[in-house]
């Protein structure tokens, strides 16, 4: 039982991580119709601004905060000036969004070094609880309570405000919504920034639980993140919650019970939900 | 009296197809126009075109003295224009009351007032408030798309084709808000149903191929069986 305890807790854990990255990837997807291949970029940046700003001011909050406001900011300026010109073409947005992970990622090498750089947790969220033969690790606990809280915050957002009104207006059809005198465009930009930001407050919250920042560490997550959003169905913010959960407590129940199965047990999982719904778990019959 | 809605000789393209090659026409306060003409001649294009969902690469649309011409679709509309797309354009993941609240321009007291209004004209959206709008009907979608063109204080409504694929029930009853709405408003409605066309419509214009071929008042239109049959391609009853 208390195997089963701690593996909830890791798989969540490791879920909310998703989900940070995931739920942006999906709503920019969805109501954008942009596939962010520069996404895990903001992940990296996230992960790299959050130890810099940690390790001058000792802050780890302050430490989040520099992480979203770098994600923010980078996505307004994506969005802007290399993501708007090319709405709706499909093909230009993957090469130009690829161009832009490659760049990015040179530049995090460049300015800090290709080798990875090591992260303490802060001194608060450090340590475990021990319950009789239950050990919690008090830092993943953390990661729940943020992905739950983002999760509650987005979903009041999407369902209980005017933006996301829009966003849910917007994903079926854009057009109708400047129909009605509403700068759909302006909400494309906030989306794309507010994903970028979620991204680069997960890169920032992966760092202490993994100890470290390397260059590769937003392609990896950012595979990831692109299969949660099939999963749980393109465009659904529920879909990548669930889904950024199921992935997270998959991997997690793998690698303890069936380790040499733990490489493909995401895949295998995509495979499983496609076949049977292949719209993903909470798709829509919508289409743009 | 000048023209509230001028569209003159504009050219529009879809792609690479010319699908507006000179279509003119004037819409003067308080009247009805109808737009007829055959399948793809043009009609929901030229509304399209009025408010930027296809701009024009020449010619001049003027609402009020103010040109729409490469102005963006959000900002046209805002001049004020209420437009009914063909398809109604209701929002399926959205409840009617959301519909509603997203057509809203602004959250003053005439605003509410109006709101209020539409859901008396039409009691079926206040039944159906809190339901999706996917659960809805095509006879209730096409209220609640007319009844979100009602809320903002507009100087023109666009109507395209209000009774396509709707039961003639239905259609009596669209035909009745047109005509209470007639009394208020300016109106440029496209309509294959020329029963309702005629019913409703003060003044008319017959595009074909893309191109304005005749206009006329709606009396002479009725009276005129070879033009219908001509233009039209309606057979004497």
């Amino acid at each position: 039982m208390h195997i089963f305890v701690m593996l909830l807790v890791n798989g969540l854990a490791e879920g909310a991580l998703i989900f940070l990255m995931a739920a942006g990837l999906s709503v920019i997807l969805g109501l954008v119709g942009v596939v962010n291949f520069a996404h895990g970029t903001m992940f990296i940046w996230g992960g790299y601004m959050s130890i810099w700003v940690y390790r001058l001011t000792g802050s780890f909050p302050l430490a989040l905060l520099a992480a979203l406001a770098t994600g923010l900011i980078m996505g307004v300026v994506f969005e802007r000036f290399f993501v708007k010109p090319v709405y709706g073409k499909v093909t230009s947005q993957i090469l130009i969004t690829l161009g832009l992970m490659i760049i990015f990622t040179d530049l995090v090498r460049l300015l800090w070094g290709p080798n990875p750089i090591p992260m303490v947790r802060p001194p608060l969220l450090d340590g475990t609880w021990v319950f009789g033969q239950v050990i919690i690790a008090r830092y993943r606990v953390f990661l729940i309570a943020v992905g739950l809280f983002v999760a509650v915050g987005i979903n009041y957002l999407i369902n209980k405000t005017r933006i996301g009104m829009v966003m849910r207006a917007g994903i079926q059809s854009p057009e109708m919504v400047q129909a009605l005198g509403i700068n759909i465009k302006l909400y494309f930009a906030a989306v794309f920034a507010g994903g970028a930001g979620l991204a680069a407050l997960g890169g920032a919250l992966y760092a202490p639980l993994v100890g470290s920042v390397w260059s590769g560490m937003g392609i990896d997550n950012q595979i990831l993140a692109f299969i949660v959003v099939i999963l749980g169905g393109m465009g659904s913010f529920y879909g990548s919650a669930v889904g950024s959960i199921l992935i997270g407590l998959t991997s997690a129940f793998t690698a303890w019970f069936f380790p040499p199965l733990t490489a493909y047990s995401t895949l295998l999982i995509m495979v499983v939900v496609l076949s049977l719904k292949p719209e993903g778990l909470f798709g829509l019959a919508v289409r743009k | 009296m000048k023209p509230l809605l001028k569209v003159d000789d504009i050219s529009s393209f879809i792609g690479p197809f010319h699908i507006l090659q000179g279509v003119s026409l004037e819409v003067y306060p308080g009247e009805v126009v109808v737009i007829l003409g055959r399948n793809g001649a043009g009609k929901t294009t030229t509304l399209r075109s009025i408010v930027g969902q296809v701009p024009p690469s020449k010619g001049a649309i003027t609402l009020d003295g103010v040109s729409l011409v490469n102005m963006p679709t959000h900002i046209a509309v805002r001049q004020g224009i209420g437009y009914v797309p063909e398809d109604y354009g209701v929002f399926d993941l959205l409840t009617v009351e959301e519909n509603l609240a997203l057509a809203m321009r602004q959250r003053d007291k005439p605003t509410h007032n109006r709101h209020d209004e539409v859901l008396e004209i039409f009691p079926d959206l206040r039944i159906a408030f809190r339901r999706l709008a996917m659960t809805l009907s095509g006879g209730q979608r096409q209220m609640l798309s007319i009844a979100r063109a009602l809320l903002n204080e507009n100087k023109i409504i666009l109507i395209d084709e209000p009774s396509k694929g709707l039961a003639p029930i239905v259609i009596e009853r669209i035909q009745k808000v047109l005509l209470s709405l007639k009394k208020k408003s300016t109106i440029v409605l496209v309509e294959q149903n020329f029963a309702l066309a005629c019913a409703v419509g003060d003044r008319y214009y017959i595009i074909n191929d893309g191109r304005t071929v005749l206009n006329g008042s709606i009396d002479d239109l009725i009276d005129d069986t070879a033009l219908q049959q001509t233009h039209l391609g309606l057979m004497p009853a």
